[in-house]
């Protein structure tokens, strides 16, 4: 081969391995999926599962390198506090949903969405007090899969208290408000939840940033 | 792709690598570039005020990096050697006015003033960025195999459709006139070079800086908004937004520029004898697409420049909370997004006429019908747009206006299947690899029209706008229609340009499955749009995956017919080195009757030209059955 | 290689006038065919299908599209074929063509019949426009033509990422679900609280834009459908493609039972509601803090 077909092919070899390295890059960057974080299933043979929530004002560098001052929702799993939205539940059962609430209120964009609606009995308990509805200023976040007509709006804590959680991971000696509820499960499936409150802070209409990532206040629930 | 100066001077290649290293060049160019994006950073955290006070609160500075962006490629511009000009001419220096057209290798990897260097260059460049899109594609579909987000993660998916669509309409707005306009233009009007050189190699490098700024997006978060870049949303995105901004800012820009030298070149630098009814039906198209672009490319730049002021500096240009309207940015891009399109198809109809008389070695059937054909699209696309905007809730009485107008667009462009019918009217035709992919194009830019129709009839598209059946129906114009065409100009000039051939029968092979794949790939989306599935998601109702499969499948064996010219390309073009003869088609175009390799000034002398480059044919006998009225 | 270009050669491909009796009795025939085929066959199977009076005329006006545009694509592709079977290079050979530049008569005629067409459907897609009230598009806050009669009100609010569903005339109830009362004009009031949706529901052949502070009015008539597919059919961010939903059209009495469940189920929320409006600027305003 001449020099000149040797520099040729050298050059496409070049471009060719960094094309091939680029594209597995970006397959890689695409295709990367948390693992789904499953709930705690309960004891003996009754079918449900146990999820057990928390929503910060900040996930905190630990959390995300990233973005550290985004808001986030956080799954507790073997008794620590983990950044992840992908959630396992079983089929065909009830899901007993626990979330902390450590954020301040933002408001309802939707005052529709101030009633509960899809769970066990249509209500949630907000610090021990059975309720079907919460005053539309109050809520801070939403736990909401709409797709199995799940909506409950979450309260906030008052910007006056005194011990307000700055960062994840939020521990209960600070000041929260504490939401339960249940909702059913049927066929298998993969659903989005989402919340809505505008939360997401200096983002046009409050929903950009976290509130269209991917794992801060989105997420999926997998129905298997 | 020797160089004629070998004998002359002493071989600057005699100096040790790095030595030459030093200088403006594409090493330097990278260094300031850098250096530049690092500055421009620095300079956007240093800025604060009211206006910005968001920023903090989402903890994401998009004036940073936009000004990032700017300096770093200011600096990339500079390094490559783009100031020394105006600053040699500020200083009262001597400027040179040619760039590296002697120095062999090196000229295809820095600021070349040969036309010819600027079409390889944009021939290599615009292929590596249009097989990144093709990878985005092949992912969006692996993705598409199943009905719920599975393999790909939601931000991720709107990224790789928005990176998709963006990479390739910004790249292959200049795929034909940039190689091809750029290297054959100048030689087909009997010209030394191009009016501007130097501006001809800023767009080349322009878009290779913006397709690097489109690529970095990953590194921001990506962009939720597909390439039509819709506000509100696009207010609402992450700093990744920015990159799809500077993108589109910058090939605005690079397009604009490309139009302007292409329009002064044609109108100036003709050779004598070439009047305009002599003109090859090539470069009349490239005219009519510089018209456009020069025209349209602007309307894009301002827009996106609104944008970015809506994004950094809290103007309200796009949203309605503030006192604007995000109606304004759908006019405001569609404005130049038809005739955008039209950037994309007319070349296509350019390369097909060119190509046609050479394989059917008959003249060009209709040559002023296909001009008037080429020009009415020129003009009446910049009529149409709202159609893009039928269900969005503009004034009712607009849309009858807008439904006769785009109507009316697909008269001028049935002048040109006139004109290939025509052409291939008792022709003998050839079956060369161009040759088949025209044939290709016409039977896809076909479908692509008639779906078009559907489209444009407002009642039909309520239900159309926004599904799968636009995706078709656009895929089947501009790729079946322009890539097709791109392919046909690769495999007929390539040899010119490079003096070598292609293996004809894995060219072969690369036609027909591409044909077949294409067409099995996309034909089904007609019907997948019809029942029901949106653009630009990966959920869709579950009684369409077998459909999806089909498609997706296709789509990878398409994939895998690119992989076959790839090939090709390696295998031709390093290891055979077949020497191509010097007219291999027989055409009687001028750029075929010059040697290769084409010298640097490209003619001994100016040619005089007596006639178009038609010259095809036995003329009939006096008072024969048919009249050939000469030109019409 | 070159061809003799003082000797009149009869064309060696046939007469002139064979090939072109041939191919238009080849294009005719198989429009003859096909044209009627393409009605009877395709026609009652096109989407949307008949599931309100919209959807029914769109299916009526894609028929006669597909209709026309059936001889046009015959003609481009059996040409095709044609001239690939027929005009070939004989091999090894380096044959001309004839030298024809081009026929005024045919030219004119192509741009007449291709006017024609082409302006005959502009005014025919107008007539269809207007004659089925917009064919269910979104028509903006002042349609073109509004069907006469009683209509029922229903706004459906767009935001990121569900659709809501309002009845101003059922004391601006607000549900997460769409039921309907079939065989009666609905008049739909389609908006968003933020970015830009687009309401479609298929099988009624209904689609939207959803713009932050427009009123956007479709009109639709059900006519029978029992349920049909909602999607949002504008990109709006991370869950566009989950924006979906399932409508239900029941007669009216059963239509009346339902709005009134649904209006004691969501009275908690109605109280928190503000007044109906044809558009919303829900805070924030401009951007969440």
């Amino acid at each position: 081969m001449s020099i000149f077909a040797r520099k040729l092919l050298g050059t496409i070899l070049a471009v060719a391995a960094l094309g091939v390295l680029i594209g597995l890059y970006v397959a890689d960057w695409a295709t990367s999926f948390p693992k789904s974080m499953p709930a705690r299933t309960l004891p003996g043979n009754s079918q449900g599962a146990d999820l057990t929530l928390e929503t910060v004002a900040a996930v905190g560098s630990k959390y995300s390198p990233s973005h550290p001052s985004w808001v986030s929702y956080l799954i507790r799993s073997n008794g620590q506090w983990v950044h992840n939205t992908d959630y396992t539940v079983p089929a065909n059962s009830v899901v007993h949903v626990t979330i902390y609430q450590f954020d301040t209120p933002t408001g309802l964009r939707n005052p529709f969405l101030s009633q509960v609606q899809g769970t066990e009995g249509g209500t949630a308990t907000i610090d021990g007090k059975t309720v079907n509805a919460v005053e539309p200023e109050e809520a801070s976040h939403t736990f909401a899969v709409p797709e199995l007509g799940v909506f409950v709006p979450l309260p906030g804590v008052p910007e006056e208290s005194k011990h307000l959680c700055e960062e994840a991971p939020c521990e209960l000696n600070m000041d929260h408000r504490t939401i339960s509820f249940s909702f059913r499960t049927g066929k298998k499936g993969r659903f989005r939840w989402q919340c809505f409150v505008p939360c997401g802070a200096g983002w046009y209409f409050g929903n950009g940033g976290p509130m269209q990532t991917f794992g801060y206040m989105d997420g999926f629930i997998n129905v298997v | 792709m020797s160089t004629t100066a070998a004998v002359s001077t002493p071989q600057p290649a005699s100096r040790p690598f790095w030595r030459r290293l030093i200088g403006f060049n594409l090493f330097t160019a990278v260094l300031l570039g850098v250096g530049g994006y690092y500055l421009g950073w620095f300079i956007g955290h240093q800025i604060k005020g009211s206006s910005f006070h968001f920023q903090e609160e989402t903890s994401e500075n998009d004036v940073a990096l936009l000004l990032a962006y700017v300096f770093g490629v200011v600096g990339f511009l500079i390094g490559l050697g783009f100031a020394n000009y105006p600053v040699s001419r500020l200083l009262g220096r001597p400027a040179s006015l040619r760039e590296k057209e002697e120095q062999g290798w090196g000229r295809y990897f820095g600021l070349c003033t040969d036309h010819k260097v600027v079409g390889i260059q944009y021939l290599c460049g615009i292929g590596l960025f249009f097989f990144i899109g093709g990878l985005n594609a092949m992912l969006i579909r692996t993705e598409l195999l199943h009905s719920t987000p599975t393999v790909v993660g939601p931000n991720q998916y709107l990224s790789l459709v928005g990176m998709h669509g963006t990479m390739m309409m910004g790249m292959m707005t200049s795929g034909i006139l940039g190689p091809f306009a750029n290297y054959f233009v100048p030689i087909m009007i009997g010209a030394r070079r191009m009016a501007f050189p130097r501006i001809e190699a800023l767009t080349f490098w322009l878009l290779m800086a913006a397709g690097f700024i489109l690529t970095s997006t990953i590194f921001f978060g990506g962009f939720p908004t597909g390439w039509t870049g819709y506000e509100p949303l696009n207010d609402q995105a992450v700093m990744g937004m920015d990159s799809y901004i500077m993108f589109f800012a910058l090939v605005g820009i690079s397009m604009c520029l490309l139009g302007l030298n292409m329009i002064a070149t044609i109108i100036t630098l003709r050779a004598p004898g070439l009047t305009w009814s002599r003109l090859p039906i090539f470069v009349w198209s490239v005219f009519a697409t510089a018209i456009l672009m020069v025209l349209a490319a602007p309307m894009l730049v301002a827009t996106l420049s609104m944008a970015a002021l809506d994004r950094t500096i809290n103007t309200s240009f796009f949203i309605s909370g503030g006192g604007g309207s995000s109606y304004l940015f759908e006019n405001l891009f569609w404005f130049f997004g038809h005739p955008e399109v039209y950037i994309l198809a007319l070349p296509g109809f350019g390369i097909v006429l060119e190509l046609l008389p050479v394989f059917t070695r008959k003249p060009l059937w209709g040559y002023r019908l296909a001009i008037s054909g080429m020009l009415g699209v020129t003009l009446l696309s910049f009529f149409v747009w709202q159609h893009h905007l039928f269900v969005s809730g503009i004034n009712a009485d607009l849309r009858p206006f807008y439904m006769l107008s785009t109507e009316i667009i697909s008269i001028p462009t049935g002048f040109i299947f006139l004109c290939v019918m025509g052409t291939l009217w008792k022709g003998r035709i050839s079956f060369t690899v161009p040759m088949l992919f025209c044939l290709a194009w016409t039977f896809n830019f076909l479908i692509g029209g008639l779906s078009g129709v559907f489209l444009s009839d407002a009642p039909a598209d309520t239900s159309l706008h926004g599904s799968f059946f636009t995706m078709a129906h656009f895929h089947y114009t501009i790729m079946g229609g322009l890539i097709f065409a791109f392919f046909a100009a690769i495999y007929y000039w390539v040899p010119k340009m490079v003096g070598l051939q292609f293996n004809e029968k894995l060219a072969k092979w690369h036609f027909w499955l591409m044909f077949i794949a294409f067409n099995s790939t996309f034909m089904p989306l007609f019907a997948v749009g019809m029942e029901g599935q949106p653009r630009r998601v990966s959920e869709y109702s579950p009684n369409l995956h077998g459909l999806n499969t089909w498609v997706s499948i296709s789509a990878f064996v398409l994939g895998f017919s690119m992989l076959i010219f790839l090939y090709n390309t390696v295998y031709s073009l390093v290891f055979v080195r077949r020497r191509a003869e010097q007219n291999p088609w027989r055409s009687k175009s001028i750029e075929w009757q010059i040697p290769h390799p084409v010298p640097v000034n490209n003619f001994e002398q100016i040619p005089v030209f007596d006639a178009d480059p038609y010259d095809y044919g036995v003329p009939l006998p006096v008072g024969g059955t048919q009249t050939a009225s000469a030109g019409a | 290689m070159s061809s003799n270009p003082s000797a009149a050669q009869p064309s060696p491909i046939g007469d002139e006038r064979n090939h072109a009796r041939r191919f238009a009795t080849i294009w005719i025939v198989s429009s003859i065919v096909a044209v009627p085929l393409v009605i009877l066959l395709l026609g009652p199977i096109l989407p949307p299908g008949n599931g309100s009076e919209q959807s029914s005329g769109q299916v009526t006006d894609n028929t006669v599209l597909l209709a026309m545009a059936t001889p046009v694509l015959l003609l481009i592709v059996l040409y095709l074929f044609y001239a690939i079977v027929n005009f070939r290079q004989p091999k090894g050979a380096a044959l001309e063509g004839p030298a024809v530049r081009g026929d005024v008569r045919i030219q004119t005629w192509w741009i007449v019949v291709t006017s024609a067409l082409v302006l005959s459907l502009a005014v025919y897609g107008t007539v269809r426009l207007v004659a089925d009230n917009g064919a269910g598009s979104g028509s903006g806050p002042n349609p073109l033509t509004v069907p006469s009669g009683p209509k029922l009100p229903v706004q459906v609010i767009a935001q990121q990422w569900a659709f809501t569903y309002r009845y101003p005339t059922y004391g601006g109830v607000e549900t997460p679900h769409l039921w309907l009362p079939n065989d009666e004009n609905i008049e739909l009031h389609v908006t968003s609280l933020d970015v830009i949706h687009s309401f479609w529901a298929i099988q009624l052949g209904v689609k939207a834009d959803a713009n932050p502070q427009v009123d956007n009015v479709a009109f639709v008539k059900p006519t029978g459908v029992k349920t049909f597919e909602i999607r949002c059919a504008e990109l709006c961010g991370i869950w566009h493609g989950e924006m979906f939903d399932t409508g239900h059209v029941v007669e009216r009495p059963e239509f009346e039972r339902w709005i009134h469940e649904q209006q004691v189920k969501f009275a908690p929320a109605t109280k928190n509601l503000p007044p109906y409006s044809t558009t919303y600027q829900p805070e924030p305003v401009r951007r969440g803090g």
